[in-house]
């Protein structure tokens, strides 16, 4: 049943579709330990539904979704918690919860019990603790009491980075995580996913309509030494091998494969794409 | 023809789904007791004035209507039991929840509705919480145990409102007024004027929270939802008055 334990995330033959629209047409793709996948696709090409049902918040109407090696298509929601603490997911608009503040919105996975089990790896840190440490990370530390609605665009998405990445997961999911925001703050939202990645080798999910992010994703990396984004180090290096790309067009991946092998394709769909990110 | 019906039968079974899955999380945990108490003092507490208002004016409209046509037949004395009567049997209920539902359901919906389309109740499913057992269940036991609250204060604050016309306009003392109105209920009326807005708790809660967990399409869609919230409970409401009469009469009052 399971070729590789160390996968991650399985898709097999998934489809998925709503009334007349079709979301996810037989898609199938792998990702393993340490992996960067960027999905590329228009508005609607199934790019944020894939995410969905990657973590079971959607259910396939056909094929087989995995999550660390469990078949989770036909889990009840209560089991799928446990799955879903090692996920974290960051959300189109951030996805916070206007109700509460930045530090409890932060805190939230940490407060669910089971996620303090399966993390509580000996050293007994506190919930506060790790809140801090992962609003630092984002550089937003001084906004603890603030409300979501006090907040940026640019600053609720980092917030949301936050909250993904507080519980340590094992594979992060980026819905749109620069979509409607300017250039500048684009590429720190992108650093930070970068620092993230290449800090902890977390596995990574990126959807996007930019190819500049996909292109960052795949040629820059984050040295802890001198805490900047740099270019990675031509030839051999582990995040160009380890990144990918998707292309969905209309619920179909109609590409994957690395960042050469996308520059050279001739689809004129995936062409696009690098005109309008070239551009 | 049927594929009209398909999707108010769909529509229809998701309600009862979600019905189902919100009672069943009173009796399993994790409980959410914070926001139980955070909903009451936001339904109940905040409710209050208004359906004492609304109390104290149904039971003088009551009072002066009745006197009207209790004068003709020179029985004015009757008009404390005519009001306890309506206002406990009927109206205190209705007009209480109707309120509630316009205020309450309303908010209900256009909160999880916001909450739905910017993604927080797929966040909170990601993160490890079902939205029923947070947001749900919490407004059906708050609106469950508050509205009957309330239905109480309205009737007694609308028999006061009565007493007032009494009073001041057929010149009924005080033991006259308070004695016919006591005297005219009985454990039956009270039993149907506290079961009815149990009920509409039940249905307001529910209906909100349905429309709201089920927007879609942007501001536009929490407007829609709010709307059909409050439509749809105040009638259910209504219907569900008069059903629970019907049955009740039925039952417990002997021909």
């Amino acid at each position: 049943m399971n070729p590789s334990d160390s996968t991650i995330l399985r898709f097999e033959d998934v489809s998925l579709q709503f009334d007349a629209t079709v979301a996810l047409d037989h898609v199938s793709f792998e990702v393993h330990p340490g992996q960067t996948y960027v999905v590329l696709g228009a508005a609607g090409s199934g790019k944020t539904m894939l995410l969905k049902v990657a973590v079971g918040l959607v259910a396939p109407d056909s094929g087989h979704v995995s999550l660390f090696g469990q078949e989770i298509t036909h889990l009840r929601e209560q089991d799928l918690f446990d799955l879903r603490a090692r996920v974290g997911i960051l959300f189109q608009e951030g996805g916070l919860f206007d109700s509460l503040t930045v530090a409890e919105n932060v805190a939230y996975p940490l407060m669910n019990s089971h996620v303090l089990h399966s993390n509580g790896n000996g050293t007994a840190r506190s919930v506060d603790d790790r809140v801090r440490e992962s609003l630092r990370f984002v550089e937003l530390e001084q906004t603890l009491d603030k409300f979501p609605n006090q907040l940026s665009g640019g600053m609720r998405r980092r917030v949301g980075i936050a909250r993904a990445v507080v519980s340590e997961p094992a594979l992060l999911l980026y819905d749109s995580p620069t979509a409607g925001l300017d250039p500048i703050t684009a590429n720190t939202i992108v650093a930070l996913i970068l620092k993230e990645r290449d800090l902890r080798n977390t596995a990574t999910i990126m959807v996007t309509h930019r190819y500049q992010d996909g292109h960052l994703m795949a040629n820059f990396r984050y040295n802890s030494n001198n805490g900047q984004i740099e270019r990675a180090a031509s030839g051999g290096d582990v995040s160009q091998v380890s990144t990918k790309f998707l292309v969905m067009n209309e619920g179909r991946l109609v590409f994957e494969g690395t960042e050469p092998e996308l520059q050279a394709s001739q689809d004129p769909y995936v062409r696009k794409f690098l005109r309008v990110g070239g551009a | 023809m049927f594929d009209l019906l398909k999707p108010l039968v769909a529509a229809f079974q998701d309600f009862v789904l979600l019905s189902i899955r919100a009672v069943r999380n009173i009796f399993r945990g994790p409980h959410y007791a914070d926001d139980i108490f955070v909903q009451m003092d936001v339904i109940g507490v905040g409710s209050l004035f208004i359906v004492s208002l609304i109390g104290l004016f149904s039971g003088i409209v009551m009072a002066l209507q009745m006197a009207r046509a209790l004068t003709q037949y020179g029985a004015q004395g009757q008009v404390g039991s005519i009001v306890a009567i309506t206002l406990v049997r009927e109206l205190g209920p209705v007009l209480t929840a109707v309120l509630v539902a316009g205020r309450n359901a309303s908010g209900i919906a256009s909160e999880l509705g916001s909450m739905k389309v910017t993604e927080q109740i797929d966040a909170m499913r990601a993160l490890g919480t079902d939205p029923i057992q947070k947001l749900v269940t919490p407004r059906l036991i708050a609106l469950a145990v508050v509205l009957p609250l309330l239905t109480i204060i309205s009737d007694f604050i609308g028999l006061i409102g009565g007493y007032f016309i009494a009073s001041t306009m057929l010149g009924l003392t005080y033991s006259e007024y308070w004695t016919t109105a006591w005297q005219a209920l009985e454990y039956n009326d009270l039993a149907q004027g506290l079961l009815k807005p149990f009920v509409f708790a039940v249905i307001i809660a529910l209906v909100g929270c349905f429309y709201g967990m089920r927007t879609t399409g942007g501001t536009q869609g929490v407007g829609r939802a709010t709307t059909s919230a409050v439509v749809t409970s105040s009638v259910w409401i209504f219907v569900l008055t008069a059903f629970i009469t019907y049955v009740w009469n039925i039952i417990f009052v002997k021909q």
